[in-house]
C-alpha cells in the first residue's frame, strides 16, 4: 500500500487575535503546529502501513518554514516527506490548493490511498480533501471514523463515515481518498529514533518546475475567491452572574429568562 | 500576480507590519517594503492599511459571459426524502439576495421519489424548483449528486449557489466547485449583495472564530457558499405560494456511483444532531463521573434539547465523540447553550460562542466560561441542575 497523507502547518488557533485598535492580526508569540486533525491522518497512514506494508509519504504546501512540520512527521515514523514551496503557490484558495496538491500526487503516480484530516483548524473549510479527489477523479469518503477493511487484493476499501444519525458503512475502489475525524485513532508520540532521523533528514522541496502544472491555475491567479476584509467579531456583552443558594439562583435565572422571552 | 506598495499613498505608519502574519514587511525611509519571498499574498496588510497604499494586482481570470449567469439557487438537502430545515433557512436568505438582485430564486431537489416534496420549497420562497428524480439517487453519493447539480448548472447558469454547511453540503459542494470550476466559501455566517458590483459578499469566521473574513468571488461563476445551519431565518410556510416545478433529466452511468453504501447503522447512543439543535445542554469534567451525565440528559429532556459535552468528558470516555462541542468536535449555534461543569477553554468556546444565549453553571467563579456567559450560576452543579430541572418542569 502506498499511502499519501496531506498535512497543513497552522498557527495555534487559540493564540490568534486581532488588535482592536489597529484591526490587525497579532502574531507575537503565535506558534506553528501541525493541524490537529492531520495528526489523525498521519497516524492512520502509519497504521495502514503496519497492517498492510508499503510506504507513507507526507506532503505539505507552504513556506520554507513548513519544513518543521514535516520533520515532526518523520519523527512519528513516516517514510518520505515532500514540501511544495514556490512563490507562485502563494495566495492559493482551496481550489488552487487542491489543484497544486493533486499535481504532486500525479508526479508520485503510484499510490493506493490518500488520507487528509477532516479540515484545517485555521480555515475550517474542509474543502481541500474532496477537491484533491475531484482533480484526480478518484472516489472519496469524508468524515471517516474507522477503516473497517482493506481486502487482500487491495483493490477496495470499506470505511465507516460519521453521519448525524449514526454511521454509514461505505465501500469504494482504490485508489481513493478519505478525510478522517478524531475518533479514528490516537496519534502516537514521536520516538527517540524518529527524532534522530528527523534531525538529519534532508527535506525534498518541489517547486513549480518540478511538477507538471498549469501556471494559470496556481496561487492567486488560480484562486476564484478573494478575501476583501478581516475584522474582529463583536465581543459578547458582559453577562449576569448569580451566586448563593442553588434554588435562589435558579429562580433568579428562570425569572430573567422569562423576562427576556428566552423561555 | 503581485503585491505592491503605492508609495504616494504610504504614510509609513507601520500598521501593516503588525498586520503581517509572516513578518514580511518592514518600513524603510518611511515607506513600507514587502519581502516577496516571505509574503504569501494573504491580504491581511491590505485590510489593515488605512490609506489604501497596498494593492494586489491579480490577472483577470478568463471567465467569459459572466453576465449570462443569473438567479440564486439553493441546494435543497433531503435525507430519506425529508427536506432538511437548513434548506428552508437558505431559501429565506436566498429570497433576500434574489430580491436585491431582482433575479429568480430556485431550489434544486435531487433524490428518488422526492418530486412530491417540491411544493414545500415554493411554499418557503422558491420561484422555481428543479427536480432530478431518479431511482439511482436513492442514497446520497457525492459523485452522482454532484453530477446532477453540474448538469443543471451547465444548462441554466445560476449566478449564486447556496448549500447547507452540513456533512452532505461540506462534501458535495467542494466537489462541485472543482468540477465547474469556481470558488466556494465554507461555513458562511453572513451573506450580502454588494450594491455596486452585484457581487455576493460572504462573511465567515476563521481561526476558530477569533477573526471574521469577508470573501468575494469576482471573476468566476457561479458564486458558491455553504452556510451553517441555524444561522439564517426561514420564511413562514405559505402553501398558497406557487412556483414552477421543472423536472430535469440527467443520465447516470455506473461510473457515477463511486462509493457504495453497504450498511447504515443508526446508533441511538450517538443520535445527536447538535448542529440543528435549538437547545444544547453540555456537561464537562465537573460532572466527576460518567453516570452523572444522566443529570445532563434529564435537563436536556426537560427542555427538549440535545446533549453536548466538552472534550475532557469525551477523552475520559464518559460520552461518545459525536457529542463533543469545540475545536476538534462540532461547531454549534443553538438558541440556548447550557455549559455545566465546563471551564470553557477557548477550544470549547469556538464550538459554542455563537449561541444566542449562553448559561454557565460552574463552581469556580474564575472559570473562563463566565466571561462569555449571558447568565451564570456560581455553584455546585449537583444542586443547581436538579433545581433547574424541577423549575423548568414547573414553568414549561
Amino acid at each position: 500500500m502506498n499511502i499519501i497523507v496531506f498535512i497543513k502547518q497552522v498557527p495555534e488557533t487559540t493564540e490568534v487575535k486581532i488588535n482592536p485598535e489597529t484591526n490587525t492580526l497579532i502574531r507575537e508569540g503565535v506558534t506553528s503546529i501541525i493541524n490537529p486533525f492531520d495528526m489523525y491522518a498521519i497516524e492512520e497512514g502509519l497504521r495502514v502501513r503496519e497492517a498492510k506494508g508499503g510506504r507513507v509519504t507526507v506532503i505539505t504546501m507552504g513556506p520554507p518554514q513548513a519544513e518543521a512540520a514535516l520533520r515532526q512527521c518523520i519523527a512519528m515514523g513516516v517514510d518520505e516527506v515532500v514540501l511544495l514551496s514556490d512563490r507562485v503557490f502563494a495566495g492559493s484558495d482551496t481550489l488552487a490548493t487542491s489543484y497544486t496538491l493533486s499535481c504532486a500526487v500525479r508526479k508520485i503516480k503510484d499510490f493506493d490511498l490518500i488520507i487528509c484530516g477532516k479540515q484545517a483548524s485555521d480555515g475550517d473549510t474542509a474543502q481541500v480533501g474532496p477537491g484533491i479527489a475531484q482533480h484526480l477523479n478518484i472516489p472519496f469518503v469524508t468524515y471517516v471514523r474507522k477503516i473497517e477493511e482493506i481486502p487482500e487484493d487491495r483493490k477496495s476499501i470499506r470505511v465507516e463515515k460519521m453521519v448525524d444519525e449514526g454511521y454509514e458503512v461505505r465501500e469504494m475502489k482504490l485508489p481513493a481518498l478519505i478525510t478522517v475525524v478524531k475518533e479514528i485513532n490516537e496519534p502516537r508520540l514521536e520516538s527517540l529514533r524518529g527524532k534522530l532521523n528527523a534531525k538529519k533528514a534532508q527535506i525534498p522541496v518541489w517547486t513549480f518546475s518540478d511538477m507538471e502544472m498549469d501556471k494559470e491555475r496556481l496561487g492567486l491567479d488560480g484562486s476564484p475567491t478573494q478575501v476583501i476584509k478581516i475584522f474582529t467579531p463583536q465581543p459578547r456583552e458582559a453577562g449576569e452572574i448569580f451566586e448563593g443558594e442553588a434554588e435562589d439562583c435558579v429562580n433568579k435565572l428562570v425569572e430573567k429568562m422569562k423576562e427576556n422571552k428566552i423561555v | 500576480m503581485s503585491i505592491k506598495v503605492i508609495n504616494d499613498k504610504c504614510t509609513g505608519c507601520r500598521i501593516c507590519i503588525s498586520a503581517c502574519p509572516l513578518d514580511a514587511i518592514k518600513v524603510e525611509n518611511k515607506l513600507a517594503v514587502i519581502d516577496l519571498d516571505k509574503c504569501n499574498l494573504c491580504g491581511a496588510c491590505i485590510s489593515s492599511c488605512k490609506s489604501g497604499a497596498i494593492a494586489i494586482e491579480k490577472k483577470q481570470a478568463k471567465v467569459a459571459n459572466k453576465e449570462e449567469y443569473k438567479g440564486v439557487w439553493v441546494f435543497a438537502e433531503q435525507r430519506n426524502g425529508e427536506i432538511d430545515t437548513v434548506s428552508y433557512e437558505l431559501l429565506g436568505e436566498g429570497r433576500k439576495l434574489a430580491d436585491k438582485l431582482q433575479e429568480e430564486l430556485a431550489a434544486v431537489l435531487v433524490g428518488d421519489g422526492i418530486r412530491k416534496e417540491a411544493g414545500k420549497l415554493t411554499a418557503h420562497g422558491a420561484d422555481k424548483v428543479y427536480v432530478v428524480d431518479n431511482p439511482g439517487l436513492k442514497e446520497y453519493q457525492d459523485s452522482s449528486y454532484s453530477k446532477a447539480l453540474f448538469s443543471l448548472v451547465q444548462r441554466h447558469k445560476p449566478s449564486i449557489i447556496l448549500g447547507g454547511a452540513t456533512t452532505i453540503g461540506r462534501s458535495l459542494l467542494p466537489k462541485l466547485a472543482v468540477m465547474l470550476p469556481t470558488g466556494l466559501t465554507a461555513d458562511c455566517t453572513g451573506l450580502e449583495i454588494d450594491n455596486e458590483k452585484k457581487l455576493l459578499l460572504q462573511t465567515r469566521p476563521a481561526f476558530g472564530g477569533n477573526i471574521m473574513a469577508t470573501i468575494i468571488c469576482p471573476d468566476y461563476r457561479p458564486q458558491m457558499a455553504t452556510v451553517r445551519p441555524r444561522v439564517m431565518k426561514k420564511l413562514p410556510e405559505d402553501p398558497s405560494r406557487k412556483g414552477e416545478i421543472i423536472e430535469e433529466e440527467v443520465q447516470f452511468v455506473k461510473r457515477d456511483m463511486m462509493t457504495k453504501v453497504v450498511d447504515v447503522v443508526k446508533d441511538e447512543t450517538i443520535h445527536v444532531n447538535l448542529q440543528d439543535a435549538e437547545i444544547i445542554v453540555s456537561g464537562g469534567r465537573g460532572l466527576k463521573a460518567p453516570e452523572n451525565f444522566k443529570l445532563i440528559r434529564e435537563l436536556a429532556d426537560a427542555l427538549g434539547g440535545a446533549v453536548g459535552s466538552s472534550r475532557a468528558a469525551v477523552d475520559a470516555g464518559w460520552i461518545p465523540y459525536s457529542h463533543q462541542v469545540g475545536q476538534t468536535g462540532k461547531t454549534t449555534a443553538p438558541k440556548i447553550y447550557f455549559a455545566c461543569g465546563i471551564s470553557g477553554a477557548i477550544q470549547h468556546q469556538v464550538g459554542m460562542r455563537t449561541a444566542d444565549v449562553i448559561i454557565a453553571i460552574n463552581k469556580d467563579p474564575q472559570a473562563p466560561i463566565f466571561q462569555i456567559a449571558t447568565y451564570g450560576i456560581v455553584g455546585d452543579l449537583f444542586q443547581v441542575i436538579p433545581a433547574l430541572i424541577k423549575k423548568f418542569k414547573e414553568v414549561l
